[in-house]
């Protein structure tokens, strides 16, 4: 069990990295923000590879804490990007 | 941990594999959106139930809460983003009439974007 997470984990690791490579180059603002919103979906998977690994099941309210955060920061930034467009 | 647990987590971690993978290859931001969306909101809801139906975690409670606000909130802000992004004037891919066209004001020029 322990080789089946730590390959979950070289899985998430790489989808990790290509999220935030687009995250580095990301052409435009938006793409950036998109990356974002894929690192913190693969980072509450992280989150549940932790809890089965350790036991614990405070790491869900951990994968709870950053989903919360994305949706709060995902939502001030689509306003952001509407009146910077709009103001300009 | 059960089999099929262990089928959900690896089946999780693909989706958002594939997802990421379409982050990088996909060529418009929108088109980036889709998949980080829906490959990543499947990826991460699964590896969530298998995480609840492993056995090795005693907050079955937490895990469900945690995916119903996760199934809630990604697709809403999904589509937050995807309005402002299309508001924000980004180039379209491989679409030639645009339904939106007057119903939304898009900014023409991208500039900077």
């Amino acid at each position: 069990m322990s080789l089946f997470l730590s390959i979950l984990s070289v899985v998430l690791a790489i989808a990790l990295c290509l999220a935030g490579w687009r995250m580095v180059r990301g052409p435009s603002v938006a793409d950036r923000f998109i990356a974002l919103d894929m690192l913190t979906a693969v980072a509450v998977g992280f989150a549940a590879i932790t809890a089965v690994a350790t036991g614990r099941g405070a790491f869900l309210d951990i994968g709870l804490g950053i989903a919360l955060i994305n949706f709060v920061a995902t939502a001030a930034f689509a306003v952001f990007l509407e009146r910077k467009r709009k103001s300009e | 941990m059960t089999i099929f647990a262990m089928l959900l987590m690896a089946l999780g971690a693909a989706f958002l594999l594939v997802a990421a993978i379409g982050v990088i290859r996909l060529p418009d931001p929108l088109q980036r959106l889709h998949s980080a969306a829906k490959a990543g909101t499947m990826g991460t809801a699964l590896m969530l139930i298998g995480a609840i139906l492993s056995g090795t975690v005693d907050a079955s409670a937490k895990g469900l809460l945690t995916l119903v606000f996760l199934l809630l909130t990604l697709p809403l802000g999904a589509q937050l983003m995807g309005r402002a992004t299309y508001i924000s004037g980004t180039a379209l891919k491989g679409i030639k009439d645009d339904p939106l066209d007057q119903l939304l004001d898009r900014t023409q020029d991208p500039g900077t974007r």
